[in-house]
């Protein structure tokens, strides 16, 4: 088995996998070291479901890490996969080993996400020194030491940028703002209450920048409302001075290698389609992780991995592979997407369904339905697109199923 | 008097409804665990929040190291504590659990390194 990518996600697979009794399994890891993005990730609230403790990035990695090295599970850092053919051959170069070639039987993508660049974004102003992603920033920040300005504007309220805004203003950093083009935040309630509010740095909603000064170094932006339909509002554009824009514009799954074996993806997620196993349409290939839906929480990571592992382990070892009979949950009013899109119900286990809203409901209820019958009714205070949701589909309901059976999940409000 | 608070001790984020007097929370409801009430109560008296950041390191495969308190640092104190953790440089190897500063501002609180640091 061929795990490609050595964050939470890959470890959590290779080692499910392992215990499930698969033999031989290579973790693949362009970076130096293990554990993703949760290295840069410095901050606390990792592992409270997971572990019941509230772990840093790096102890949360560390913890997989250690069950890691007391396995036998080879790792390979400093090893990019450059690509994987209609044979399961994963191609990979390092500079220690060169150009390699691994025959798999099954294959996990882990590769994670990477944040949208600017080019991404349409902003007026040529292009100075002074302008990067949060994730950058994080990156400069809390692994190499390095400040990377001392003014700040954030544009987008993702959570990279949330915890950017507190991080930097620790450092010294003046942040003046966080612009978010959308009437509400893409971050957890949580991040904007300990990053912004505790620090009085004001959030703006239905602003963006619209403009870059300054030619070798920024030296400020211009930024202004917008109205529902996303145009700006003529006689609200301000100028801020400041040194550094970072952009938190949303994360983008990382699926060259998935596309590249032709692998359909899901046009709201971005990550390939899945079964209950996470299973992609290429039989013998997984995904789980942020390659798959950007995760907000890296427990969840963790859960979805180790199905991944142990549906790769299944698929190697011949186990549950008789006939499977596909059933689609569709998404109902207010939900955007679902994972797994697809669900074997011949696989008598609990699925859960995991989705996210696609505005803020308060006071509403998560209903999921089969064949037209209510199967649960969850009250929920407070529904956002920030935060992921699930549902449970019982093993008992699935295996009450046909193969016309219908599932269905939608917010009431 | 009642007063809406979003519970910060994990990402889950309950929004709390905290019934007070006289600065006191008397009820609170909206939380999914214990510890939502506990933040509810410490966040009507004395607001604390858990620090992270990084400390310079000689002679390690980077230059900083991450560090966190092990208990949450009052809100008021977290500049202060900022400036003691930025004038302290360790020295390469250091593990993930070593204490780097003890009882932090006679607070109570060390600092604990939540990464290991090998030596170039
Ligand atoms: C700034 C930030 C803050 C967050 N805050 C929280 C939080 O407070 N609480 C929480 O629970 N979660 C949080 N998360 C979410 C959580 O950390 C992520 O969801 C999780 O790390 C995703 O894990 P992953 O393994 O899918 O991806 P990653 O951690 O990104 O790992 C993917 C790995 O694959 C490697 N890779 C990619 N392509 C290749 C290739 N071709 N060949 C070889 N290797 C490759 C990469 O180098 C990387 O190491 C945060 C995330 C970010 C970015
Ligand atoms: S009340 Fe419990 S579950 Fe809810 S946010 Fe606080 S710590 Fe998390």
């Amino acid at each position: 088995m061929v795990v490609i990518g050595g964050g939470p996600a890959g470890l959590a697979a290779a080692l499910r996998a392992r215990d499930c009794g698969v033999k031989r399994i290579v973790v693949l890891e362009r970076a130096d070291t293990l554990g993703g993005i949760l290295e840069q990730c410095i901050h606390t609230g990792f592992g409270l479901h997971y572990f019941g403790e509230e772990l840093s990035g790096p102890e949360y990695a560390h913890r997989f890490i250690e069950l890691l090295q007391k396995t036998d599970i080879t790792v390979m850092t400093d090893t990019m996969v450059i690509g994987i053919d209609k044979n399961r051959v994963v191609t990979a170069v390092s500079p220690e080993h060169g150009l390699m070639k691994i025959e798999a039987k099954a294959v996990v993508l882990a590769m994670g996400c990477r944040e949208r660049p600017r080019g991404a974004l349409a902003i007026a102003g040529s292009r100075p020194a002074g302008i990067m992603t949060a994730g950058t920033a994080q990156k400069y920040v809390n692994l190499d030491g390095y400040m990377p300005g001392k003014k700040v504007v954030i544009l987008g309220s993702g959570d990279i940028g949330l915890i950017m805004a507190r991080r930097m203003t620790l450092e010294g950093a003046e942040v003046k703002m966080v612009c978010e083009l959308m009437p509400f935040s893409g971050g957890l309630t949580r991040n904007i209450v300990q990053c912004l509010d505790d620090f009085n740095i004001p959030l703006r909603l239905s602003c963006t920048v619209i403009k870059t000064h300054g030619r070798e170094r920024l030296e400020g932006v211009t930024v202004a409302n917008v109205n529902e339909r996303f145009e700006v509002v003529p006689g609200t554009e301000e100028f801020v001075e400041c040194d550094t824009l970072l952009l938190s514009v949303g994360l983008i799954p990382e699926n060259e290698l998935t596309k590249e074996l032709g692998i359909a993806l899901d046009s709201v997620t971005g990550g390939p389609i899945v079964d209950e196993m996470r299973q992609t349409e290429f039989e013998g290939v997984f995904a789980c992780g942020n390659v798959l839906q950007v995760h907000d929480l890296v427990d969840y990571v963790t859960l979805e991995a180790q199905l991944a592992g142990e549906g790769a382990a299944n698929y190697i070892l011949g186990n549950n592979q008789a006939e499977k009979v596909y059933v689609r949950p569709e998404c109902g009013l207010g939900v955007r997407y679902l994972v797994p899109q697809k669900i074997n119900i011949k696989n008598h286990r609990d699925v859960k369904l995991y989705f996210r809203v696609n505005a803020i409901y308060k006071n509403a209820r998560v209903v999921l339905e089969v064949d037209g019958t209510v199967i649960s009714n969850k009250r929920k205070v407070k529904l956002a697109p920030g935060e992921m949701e699930d549902v449970l589909l019982k093993a008992e309901v699935l295996a009450a199923m046909r193969e016309d059976s219908r599932v269905l999940v939608r917010v009431d409000v | 008097m009642a007063k809406e608070m979003t519970c910060v001790s994990c990402p889950l984020g309950c929004l709390l409804t905290v019934v007070f007097e006289d600065g006191k929370a008397l009820s609170v409801t909206g939380n999914s665990c214990k510890r939502g009430i506990a933040y509810a109560e410490t966040e009507m008296t004395n607001p604390t929040r858990m620090l992270t950041t990084t400390v310079k390191v000689r002679g390690g495969v980077l230059p900083v190291l991450p560090v966190k308190s092990d208990k949450p640092v009052p809100k008021s104190r977290m500049f202060e504590c900022m400036r003691v953790i930025n004038a302290v440089v360790l020295d390469a190897p250091v593990h993930i659990g070593d204490v780097v500063i003890k009882d932090i501002l006679g607070t109570g609180i060390d600092v604990i390194a939540t990464n290991d640091m090998t030596s170039v």
